[in-house]
């Protein structure tokens, strides 16, 4: 599952193996290969500072750096029945959701909070692929519901963060039920008159794609993410043909029409105000009345980077 | 008569019978009809029995049967003055979608649906019921036609699922089933959906986000095909029989998920064994559907169908 170790190659491996590197403190970026240290790579918000590789964050951390001040409230998700079908595979899917849990200290796959970004109030969903694949079941569906009633509540823009292998399988047709009932989530923004924005990040695959993560006012995605409806293999599989260099990836995405922009995850924070204001008629942001952006470089930094204590100021409800 | 695996049994006594009277056609001085007529008889136990307690992996291979009624037997049976809509008036016409307007019980409609084909020749044509973007953007816009003519909508679903090509995802495909459902949400009119064979996940939700939802006996509707399914979490597509158990599928299943209205009846052997028959019963579950709705005005289908499907994974399966 972890996709940050399947880059140890043997050979590499090897040349760093004698100096027995702890591995929670330095990570390889799989795209380039350069040896990153934990502080650094958080306060670049997990993206490689050589070969700028997007790597997966987690909701609570991207949210940390993403609020004015690491400061937001999370909102509460009605917990749904759990294991409504009794799935069983190769293992109890209640002992598939407590190893998740273990594993991610998370509750679940998705995380919703409210706060300010650049003084502007935004309630912000953020999909977790580290929490079984960001799998999409009852509780994701609850967590989008709550988001978007939220944000109306509020009367503000919702900005959700994209991330998921698909449906939720163990839930069955209740997974496939939350397309309908996250669309309707969407329906609720629509008819408040409240943007909606979606930041696509990888992967973004199956029937959340073909639901709430494309009906975005304004459609945003992470360099190089992966976003498709049916997956690379299984069209492979269907159509006996290789598929072209960077075939749906955030960047032919763009090419072909189908996402707004693509930003590197660096600018986004400053984008997203950018975009929520002029949707919302507000006047621009006065950079000077913002607390201090982030070092980019991880010079001056603060005593905790953001991403490296996720729980910093997050006020938990 | 195309034979199922586990119906082999049936097909060797019914085979036997069908002998034995073509014998006797060519031979005027044998009767066999005794025989024959006792060979009848065991093959309706047998059939009885084979259809009783289905497995959900039989309900699969019973809703994929190439001999069921499909999505076009259905619209020249219960509907008339069909006159088929076609294209999206953006790239093509997609002929794994039919669509357009009819009368159901002479009242005006927009009837959609997945349509497989049933011969070699027609299922190339129709892409074997597996929409592009096109399909549901079609959709999209019969969908808007019966919302502005305030006609009912009628859906039959009927699909393996949303075609994996590389035109189709190009084309946006996510995007175009996510609009399909946003659209089935907003639209002010009666919206009836009966899934007749397979409702293969998101390609068939953006059909059957509707006020009332019907499946046919030994139809299915899955997140996933249980072969999928089970060559992700069991490593070992063969096991489809295990997945196709847990992922709870079949009608009666979904009925008590509350994820659909009501199961229609399929006559005995299901309804490639008598097609007249099934496709009456759809009709009948069609109409008394549309009746249900019939008096509620626009913004009250609208709230009603959101609620359906907020609603919906309050309870789950006794254990
Ligand atoms: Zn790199």
């Amino acid at each position: 599952m972890n996709w940050i170790s399947n880059y140890v190659r043997p050979k590499i491996n090897s040349l760093f193996s004698r100096r027995e590197v702890p591995e929670n403190l330095w990570t390889k970026c799989p795209e380039c290969g350069t040896m990153l240290f934990h502080r650094e790579l958080a306060d670049n918000l997990n993206v490689c500072s050589s070969c700028d590789h997007h790597m997966a964050i987690t909701p609570r951390a991207r949210f940390t750096a993403l609020f004015d001040g690491g400061i937001f409230t999370e909102a509460k998700v009605p917990e749904p029945i759990a294991d409504p079908l009794h799935f069983r595979d190769q293992k109890r899917y209640p002992e598939r959701m407590r190893a998740a849990q273990r594993q991610t200290g998370e509750k679940e796959a998705m995380l919703v909070a409210e706060g300010e970004i650049g003084r502007t109030r935004i309630v912000a969903a953020g999909q977790d692929f580290s929490f079984m694949a960001g799998s999409m079941g009852l509780y994701v569906g609850n967590a989008i519901i709550a988001a978007a009633e939220t944000a109306v509540k509020r009367k503000c823009p919702l900005v959700l963060f994209s991330a998921a292998g698909g449906a939720r399988m163990q839930e069955g047709i209740l997974s496939l039920m939350q397309m309908p009932r996250s669309t309707v989530a969407v329906q609720m923004l629509k008819e408040a008159g409240l943007p909606y924005i979606v930041v696509l990040t990888h992967p973004t695959t199956g029937g959340v794609t073909a639901s709430y993560a494309m009906l975005g006012d304004v459609q945003i995605a992470e360099p190089n993410a992966l976003i498709c409806f049916a997956g690379p293999r299984v069209i492979e599989q269907t159509i006996r043909e290789k598929l072209p260099e960077g075939f749906q990836r955030a960047e032919y995405l763009l090419d072909h029409g189908m996402i707004d922009r693509v930003t590197h995850r660096g600018h986004l924070r400053e984008e997203l105000i950018s975009i929520v204001r002029l949707l919302t008629g507000q006047p621009p942001a006065v950079k000077g009345d913002l607390p201090p952006p982030q070092p980019a470089d991880g010079a001056a930094k603060t005593d905790v980077p953001p991403a490296a204590a996720p729980e910093t100021g997050a006020a938990k409800t | 008569m195309h034979y199922l695996e586990f119906e082999k049994p049936l097909a060797e006594i019914e085979g036997k019978a069908e002998e034995l009277r073509a014998l006797a056609r060519s031979n005027s001085e044998m009767d066999v009809e005794k025989e024959a007529a006792a060979l009848d008889r065991k093959a309706d136990g047998l059939l009885k029995d084979l259809y009783k307690g289905l497995t959900p992996w039989q309900k699969c291979l019973v809703a994929r049967h190439p001999d069921r009624p499909h999505c076009s037997d259905y619209i020249n049976a219960l509907f008339t003055e069909y006159t088929p809509l076609a294209g999206d008036r953006n790239f093509a016409d997609d002929h794994a979608v039919m669509g357009g307007l009819a009368r159901f019980n002479d009242a005006p409609v927009v009837v959609i649906g997945h349509e497989k084909g049933n011969d070699t020749k027609s299922r190339i044509e129709r892409n074997f019921g597996m929409a592009r973007p096109e399909g549901y953007r079609k959709a999209i816009r019969l969908l808007d036609l019966a919302h502005r003519f305030r006609l009912p909508v009628v859906t039959l679903v009927d699909t393996p699922g949303a075609y994996p090509g590389k035109g189709a995802e190009e084309r946006g495909q996510s995007e175009a089933i996510a609009r399909a459902t946003l659209k089935c949400l907003e639209i002010g009119v009666p919206l009836v959906s009966v899934v007749i064979g397979e409702g293969g996940s998101g390609g068939a939700v953006a059909f059957a986000t509707a006020n009332r939802i019907a499946m046919l006996e030994h139809s299915i509707y899955s997140v996933i095909s249980p072969e999928g399914c089970a060559s992700i979490l069991w490593k070992d597509a063969n096991k489809m029989q295990e997945a196709a158990e847990a992922l709870r599928l079949t009608a009666q299943d979904l009925q008590q998920l509350g994820v659909i209205d009501r199961v229609v009846k399929e006559p005995l052997g299901g309804a490639q064994r008598k097609p007249k028959d099934a496709i009456e019963a759809v009709g009948t579950a069609i109409g008394a559907m549309l009746k249900e709705l019939g008096s509620k005005k626009p913004e009250a289908l609208i709230r009603d169908r959101r609620q359906k499907f907020l609603d919906m994974g309050a309870k789950g399966l006794a254990a």
